[in-house]
């Protein structure tokens, strides 16, 4: 298939089913690339990395530079149209509906089981990214260094409101020190 | 809600609106809500303070990025479909060049050594950036046992069984929260039951 059609498609799917934005929105992104062959685990984490400093959604961030990065920028414009799209299509659609029935209770009982699932999908995504980078399950098993820049920049993450723009470029220095 | 007529003002202003709010917001959705609340309610006046916090619940329960999702609903609101496309463009464009042009960076020095290791060195980072995001979503999401029932499950599910489809999974996980409710619910009426009739 036409890769800006396959893309389209791909990016245009994974939109309509992200609840919960952009962090929920990695782990489907990440199997399609897998599936596609587009990029190895290295370089989609890279891009997140980048997707995380700039200012801006994550989803769309991502999906912008992984469409630059697969097919220049015709690329880029494709999937960041395909991923914007959904969200149009649905807030015109159903944004009126939601405000009435968002306390309906079959409404609720769906989120209630819908945001367990979305949090569990985001933790294996962190497991599996952990895994492919060899932080954790390579060679050594755990590498050292890269597990305590992982622990310190969480407890950072979750204990201070610092912007993880920062933290990126502080570790990108440390880094430089390190290996 | 009042509705302005739609005319080419009203549309560029909110493009440029969102146009000056996205480049500013760092860290996506959440972050760009105190901000948009300030310019759109208390600055230009143009949506109350309890519809925004409508707009702001469903952008979050709805899918894409929250961010996307609130310019576009708000830009429906006060300016109907031209509104909503006006203010999605104002939104994804500042960020989209940003991204572009860090793409291009990264792109042309990622095989530089110094770079190489910097990189090795941020990795950690964003497998943390990700952990923290499932983190602070768990603190609102896991509210009983179920939840964190349900939510280990999914873990382990998805490591065991590589090839799931992520899609199928997240429905999935919908469709158990209508059935708990459901059982929940019925298990009330039943101890109820019980309750009045042991009292007689």
């Amino acid at each position: 298939m036409n890769i800006f059609v396959d893309m389209f498609i791909t990016f245009f799917k994974l939109g309509l089913v992200s609840f919960g934005g952009g962090y929920a929105m990695i782990p489907l992104i990440q199997k399609e690339v897998e599936n596609h062959h587009w990029l190895s685990m290295s370089q989609f984490t890279d891009m997140i990395a980048v997707s995380a400093m700039a200012p801006g959604p994550i989803a769309t961030n991502t999906a912008t530079i992984l469409g630059y990065k697969i097919a220049g920028l015709p690329g880029a414009l494709d999937a960041c149209l395909a991923v914007s799209l959904p969200s149009l299509l649905l807030i015109l659609i159903i944004g009126q509906l939601f405000i009435k029935y968002q306390n309906h209770p079959i409404v609720k009982a769906a989120f209630y089981g819908l945001r367990p699932t979305i949090v569990g999908i985001i933790a294996y995504a962190a497991i599996k990214f952990a895994i492919s980078n060899g932080i954790i399950g390579g060679s050594n098993f755990i590498d050292v260094k890269s597990s305590i820049i992982l622990v310190a920049a969480f407890i950072v993450l979750i204990r201070t409101k610092l912007h993880p723009a920062y933290l990126i470029i502080l570790s990108g220095i440390v880094g430089i020190i390190l290996f | 809600m009042e509705k302005k007529k739609i005319n080419y003002k009203l549309m560029f202003e909110l493009f440029m609106t969102f146009f000056k709010i996205s480049p500013i917001t760092f860290g996506g959705g959440f972050a760009m809500i105190p901000i948009m609340e300030e310019e759109l309610v208390n600055k230009k006046k143009w949506i109350g303070k309890e519809e925004i916090v409508d707009v702001f619940a469903v952008s979050q329960s709805v899918p894409g990025a929250i961010a996307v999702n609130s310019a576009t609903f708000v830009g429906y609101q006060i300016g109907g479909i031209p509104g909503a496309l006006a203010s999605l463009l104002g939104i994804v464009i500042p960020t989209f060049g940003i991204i572009i042009v860090l793409g291009a960076l990264l792109a042309s020095f990622q095989h530089n050594i110094h770079v190489q290791a910097a990189l090795q060195g941020i990795r950690p980072v964003v497998v943390a950036l990700i952990a923290s995001a499932a983190y602070k979503m768990s603190k609102v999401s896991l509210v009983d046992k179920i939840c964190f029932t349900l939510c280990a499950v999914c873990i382990l599910v998805l490591l065991l069984f590589k090839s799931l489809n992520l899609i199928l999974v997240i429905l999935l996980g919908a469709f158990i929260g209508v059935i708990v409710v459901k059982v929940k619910m019925l298990n009330q009426v039943v101890s109820q039951k019980k309750v009045r009739g042991e009292k007689l």
